[in-house]
């Protein structure tokens, strides 16, 4: 049992680069193109790494910590966050309340280096991430809360197991659009552009290069891992006992949240960016309704 | 069968949402023909132990009515008027689904008391109907064209449906038809009212009708 | 008791003499002095009561209304640590500060005024008579609005000081009634009105109305965002972080006294708590003058804290334990976090308003090049005000959420859903807020490039001002890494306020494990940040690392002007609340064909001072207005009002 903790949070390290490489496909196959291969993320990580940087003459320490606040929360989330039915590495009775934090923290710090550059595209990015990051909080935390009082339990690892069936399609939807808002996906933010209308979270990392965006981008990965994980384990049944067996049925399920993501992606376009808060306030709502449900 | 009901019930109040955030007036009327179904399948799966003739004639009627010739009616006033959604209501959509989850609470909180030991469906049901009446009570409330009052008459009678069913009373579709009827008459009403003002007018906002009231 | 009362002869020496001292260098050395001895004298004083249970001095002979009784217990020990640790840091970084007013100003009097700012409030803390009481709050009321009006030569202060003494004596009014009601046959010693209580909720909303005038609750917090913006930056961080904080203690002592906690006074702290906290926040983000917003901020964190607090007496009441203690010690937790980084943030303002000579945000910017300490220790203050772990504000923010996490599954349904989901959306939204706020406030200033030439040339502040930051920063990270020391020490100030209740074996126990692990997590974020810091250092050593500008996306005639200002950064989320906020917008366009001037203004006005208390007192000066004509400026005439008022009573009380 403890083994299969220690590869979870092993294959995340190694495999979350892959999640970003499926969606690429997912979208080219529906484009009809070949598309990326899906390793190309492993590609542009070694490349970056080996690459000099460029920094900008307005900036400070902020600018330079943030890459590694950035990575070092992702590394922590993974720790933190269970798969299927394996439990988390660090699990502890409020681990959730933590993991939203923590990934504050790292917000935190990518606004603050984006306003560092004094660059007028970063700050709209900034302006527009603290807002959205705004809605999307309480819609987690609420949908966080659904799933504590319906599993009896306050740690991540425990209530997942604990849960029972019907209302964890509706709470799997509001913890998905979270993740699409948070990972700056496409209703909310299009990942493969930083231009006017999708000036979101791409722009605000637009002045780190060479090995400072791999860093970030490394990290950003494995926030995606961290969200998908929280999603897929509202997927994997409950009735898998065996260790193995839950960890398989939990990267399965991650590996379908993924291509969820890339499908999503292609057939629908971004939002008008004053329908977003409508989305989250909506998110909200369905984590709301699944704890009405719950207890009545 | 409890896990086909829940969802069914989760479905309505998800719908009813949609509702109530949605602008364009197409969508809405599509949205209350699967609710009309979704109350049907319901309402026959509550007595489908012992339905007679005139249930299945009443629930004929019913689905005939709410999913056939109401959302036709509409249609054709959405097309003739041109108007294909609502731009500038009283309450803005994001407020009108934070207003949506306070009823809810709202309808959950006061159906808690009431409870009905006596019915042969979900207790979920009650409080379900009771935001069904709420949300379409908020639609006549927020939005300013006509056509999407009528909307909301009909959600409402939607809830008054669904109590009717989680109250189970012995004959529950004679009250439920005597309001449907109600609602066709006004429906029709409103109908080509709204066709003749908006032909006189040139736009069917019920707050500049207002203009037309005695000093 | 020997150590409060040498903190007291000493603070109290020290405003006896002060005022004498005609030498600006002699007062400006001598004050802090006196301040940080008395500071440090009170600060053993409270530690020694939350460690061995306080003392009770009666003084052996008697008033009309009751002896001089002087109680400190753990929770007025833990209060006289806050008032403590900011008077004495704040006295260290007035020196500095206080320096350029230096033979324009008396500076003696100021610090004679501080000295007793400092020693009323812990007389309000230790006070066990209601007469004493009032009388002590009087006095922190009356000293810190000479205090607020230091600089009565720039515009605007003495109008912000007028509103605040209005306000704080409005709600010194409610509380002389609920003194009134308390002591019905003249007893106001609080041992007789702990026994004979009447009517505990009638005294609790006097309370929370009188206190809620001090502590900044929602429509009562106007005079916070005038009066500390005009005060010099030491005293509005004395203000805002340790003097609104009486409000709490006064609230918290009355409830105490009053016996057990009632549902409604859990549900009346936590609605209250939730409209004040989502207000503050929302108003703080919509300012543009730095110490505006950071006296909206403490509006937000005076909900906090009440929302905690709720959320411990709903507990109690509707006997769940194991919730109350949890919202109590994250409430109480809050006050200490809150005047940490508060008075940090205050500090950092002032040192800028030093270099820059504004408070305006949209003339800032790019100061962390000029003043790297306060700049990083403001950012440091920034993420504990933004509840990021690992530091300080996170630690109270989780304990008040993981009970009403707690009371979803722990109470079976039987504790009230409706207050733990309140609670949560709470502080769900105020945390993005605060994060919206705060990143806004840090970047703006302290980042990009600087807007004007004063920002350009800031320079870091005297070794004082910094010295007092850098502690309070060091403190902030002190107690997000030790929190589950910190809750262990603080649990004798946990037990007086639930003294009474019956606590069926719950504790703290099963929160300290998770802050345990929290601080863990949080060490090891740090660890790994310097870890990966260090590793990217010694790879990037054979590297090229070149300096350039931003990059602009090809355009390169890039300016200070095109950045994003504090307006535009918080433009999309104001807008979001615009029926709470009512922003003005002023934009004024050129419609030609080659347009030239361009402006645009936006403002937000507190909707309550100008919505409500505005027409209100204008109507109250109509009338007053109206009865004008009474006043006719003879002397006879006013001794003839007297008179007949006389005689008037005179009849009412003979014939009635």
């Amino acid at each position: 049992m403890k083994f299969t903790i220690f590869f979870h949070v092993i294959a995340a390290f190694i495999l979350s680069p892959i999640l970003p490489g499926i969606i690429n496909k997912v979208k080219a196959f529906f484009a009809g193109r070949k598309g990326k291969p899906v390793l190309q993320m492993y590609y542009d990580l070694v490349k970056l790494v080996q690459k000099g940087t460029v920094y900008s003459r307005t900036t400070t320490w902020i600018f330079q910590a943030s890459p590694l606040v950035t990575a070092a929360v992702g590394i922590i989330g993974v720790m933190l966050v269970p798969l299927g039915n394996t439990p988390g590495m660090l699990a502890f009775s409020g681990d959730y309340i933590l993991l939203v934090y923590l990934f504050g923290v790292s917000r935190f710090f990518t606004v603050l280096a984006a306003l560092d550059t004094g660059s007028p595209f970063e700050g709209m990015g900034a302006s527009r991430e603290v807002q959205f990051s705004l809605l999307a909080e309480p819609a987690l935390l609420l949908g966080l809360c659904a799933l504590s009082a319906l599993s009896g339990e306050t740690s991540m690892n425990t209530m997942f197991t604990s849960l029972q069936a019907g209302t964890r399609p509706v709470l799997a939807c509001a913890i998905f659009i979270v993740l699409l808002a948070e990972n700056a996906r496409i209703p909310f933010d299009d990942p493969t552009t930083h231009l006017e209308l999708t000036m979101v979270h791409e722009v605000m990392i637009l002045d780190h290069s060479g090995p400072d965006l791999a860093l970030i981008e490394y990290g950003s990965a494995l926030k995606l891992w961290t969200y998908a994980s929280l999603t897929a384990s509202l997927i994997v049944p409950q009735e898998i006992v065996n260790a193995w067996g839950g960890m398989g049925a939990g990267f399965l399920a991650l590996t379908g949240v993924t291509v969820m993501v890339g499908l999503i992606e292609s057939i629908m376009a971004r939002l008008k960016l004053i329908r977003i808060p409508q989305l989250l306030v909506g998110a909200t709502i369905l984590s709301l309704i699944s704890l009405i449900l719950i207890i009545r | 069968m409890n896990t086909i009901f829940n969802f069914l019930v989760i479905l309505l109040i998800l719908l009813n949402f949609r509702l109530i955030s949605s602008s364009r007036l197409t969508p809405c009327i599509h949205i209350l023909i699967i609710q009309a179904i979704i109350l049907s399948g319901v309402a026959w799966m509550t007595h489908h132990g012992h339905m007679s003739l005139h249930l299945y004639f009443m629930l004929a009627v019913n689905v005939l009515l709410k999913a056939v010739v109401l959302p036709w009616m509409l249609t054709r006033v959405v097309q003739k008027n041109i108007v294909a959604r609502e731009l500038d209501p009283f309450v803005g959509y994001t407020p009108s689904l934070i207003i949506g989850a306070v009823l809810l609470g709202v309808s959950v909180l006061i159906s808690r008391p009431l409870s009905l030991s006596h019915t042969l469906v979900e207790d979920l049901f009650l409080p379900v109907s009771l935001f069904t009446l709420l949300s379409g009570l908020f639609m006549i409330i927020a939005r300013k064209k006509a056509i999407t009052q009528v909307l909301g008459y009909m959600v409402m009678e939607n809830g008054i449906y669904t109590f009717g069913v989680a109250m189970a009373i012995h004959e529950p579709f004679i009250v439920e038809l005597s309001v449907l009827l109600d609602v066709f008459v006004a429906v029709l009403i409103m109908g080509v009212a709204i066709f003749h003002i908006s032909r006189e007018f040139n736009h069917i906002d019920t707050d500049r009708l207002s203009l037309l009231r005695d000093l | 008791m020997v150590l409060f009362t040498a903190a007291m002869m000493v603070l109290f020496s020290g405003v006896l003499i002060l005022p004498f001292t005609g030498r600006a260098n002699v007062a400006n050395t001598a004050g802090p002095a006196f301040a940080v001895i008395g500071a440090g004298l009170t600060l053993a004083a409270g530690f020694d009561a939350i460690r061995t249970g306080g003392f009770d001095l009666i003084s052996p002979w008697n008033y009309q209304l009751g002896a001089v009784h002087l109680k400190m217990d753990p929770l007025s020990g833990y209060f006289a640590m806050v008032i403590a640790i900011v008077c004495g840091l704040a006295a260290l970084y007035g020196r500095d500060y206080l320096k350029p007013y230096a033979g324009k100003k008396h500076l003696g009097i100021s610090w004679s005024m501080f000295l007793l700012l400092s020693a009323s409030m812990m007389l309000v803390i230790t006070a066990w008579n209601g007469v004493l009481f009032l009388v002590a709050w009087e006095i922190m009321s009356i000293s810190s609005f000479f205090l607020v009006i230091f600089e009565s030569h720039r515009p605007g202060v003495l109008s912000a000081g007028w509103t605040y003494l209005v306000a704080t004596h409005l709600g010194t009014a409610f509380l002389m009634v609920m003194f009134m009601v308390l002591g019905e046959n003249h007893c106001y010693d609080f041992n007789v009105i702990h026994i004979s209580g009447p009517m505990p909720t009638v005294i609790f909303i006097l309370a929370v109305i009188g206190f809620g005038t001090k502590a900044g609750f929602l429509p009562f917090h106007v005079w916070l965002p005038e009066a500390h913006p005009a005060a010099p930056s030491h005293v509005s961080a004395v203000m805002s972080a340790a003097m609104i904080k009486t409000g709490i203690y006064g609230i918290l002592r009355m409830s105490i006294l009053m016996g057990p906690f009632q549902a409604s006074w859990g549900w009346t702290l936590i609605i209250t708590g939730a409209l004040t906290g989502i207000f503050g926040v929302l108003s703080a983000l919509s300012q543009q003058d730095l110490k505006r917003l950071l006296a909206y901020s403490s509006v937000e964190n005076m909900g906090i804290i009440t929302i905690g607090l709720g959320l411990g007496f709903l507990g109690f009441a509707t006997h769940h334990p194991i919730i109350g203690l949890l919202g109590i010690a994250g409430g109480m937790l809050h006050i200490m976090n809150h005047a940490l980084f508060k008075s940090l943030l205050f500090f950092g303002a002032g040192s800028v308003r030093h270099a820059t000579h504004t408070l305006d945000m949209e003339k800032m910017g790019g100061l962390m090049r000029g003043m790297p300490i306060t700049g990083s220790t403001f950012v440091i203050a920034a993420g504990a005000i933004c509840a990021l772990p690992p530091l300080n504000g996170f630690i109270s923010e989780f304990l008040i959420y993981f009970g009403s996490f707690s009371s979803l599954y722990g109470s079976k349904g039987t504790f009230s859903v409706l207050a733990a989901v309140t609670v949560i959306i709470a502080l769900a939204l105020i945390g993005g807020l605060a994060l919206a706020c705060f990143t806004k406030a840090a970047g703006i200033v302290f980042s990009g490039n600087p807007r004007t030439l004063e920002a350009e040339q800031a320079k870091e502040s005297g070794a004082f001002m910094t010295t007092a930051m850098v502690i309070l920063a060091a403190l902030c990270g002190c107690i997000g890494a030790f929190s589950p020391q910190v809750i262990h020490f603080l649990g004798p100030v946990f037990d007086t306020i639930v003294a009474g209740h019956p606590l069926e074996e719950a504790s703290l126990a099963p929160a300290i494990v998770c802050l345990t692990m929290i601080s863990r997590v949080g060490v090891g974020l740090i660890l790994l940040v310097f870890v990966l810091g260090f590793l990217k250092r010694n790879w990037m050593r054979d590297k090229i690392v070149e300096k350039k500008s931003t990059w602009g996306c090809g355009y390169v005639a890039a300016s200070p002007r095109i950045q994003y200002t504090a307006s535009s950064f918080a433009d999309p989320i104001v807008s979001m609340f615009e029926t709470t906020l009512h922003p003005e917008k002023d934009l004024k366009t050129d419609q030609s064909l080659f347009p030239r001037a361009f402006s645009y203004k936006s403002r937000t006005k507190d909707i309550f001072m100008y919505h409500v208390y505005r027409p209100l007192f204008s109507i109250v000066e109509t009338v007053a207005l109206n009865l004008h004509w009474l006043q006719r400026g003879y002397n006879q005439l006013y001794v003839l009002y007297i008179v007949v008022t006389l005689l008037a009573l005179l009849f009412w009380m003979l014939w009635i």
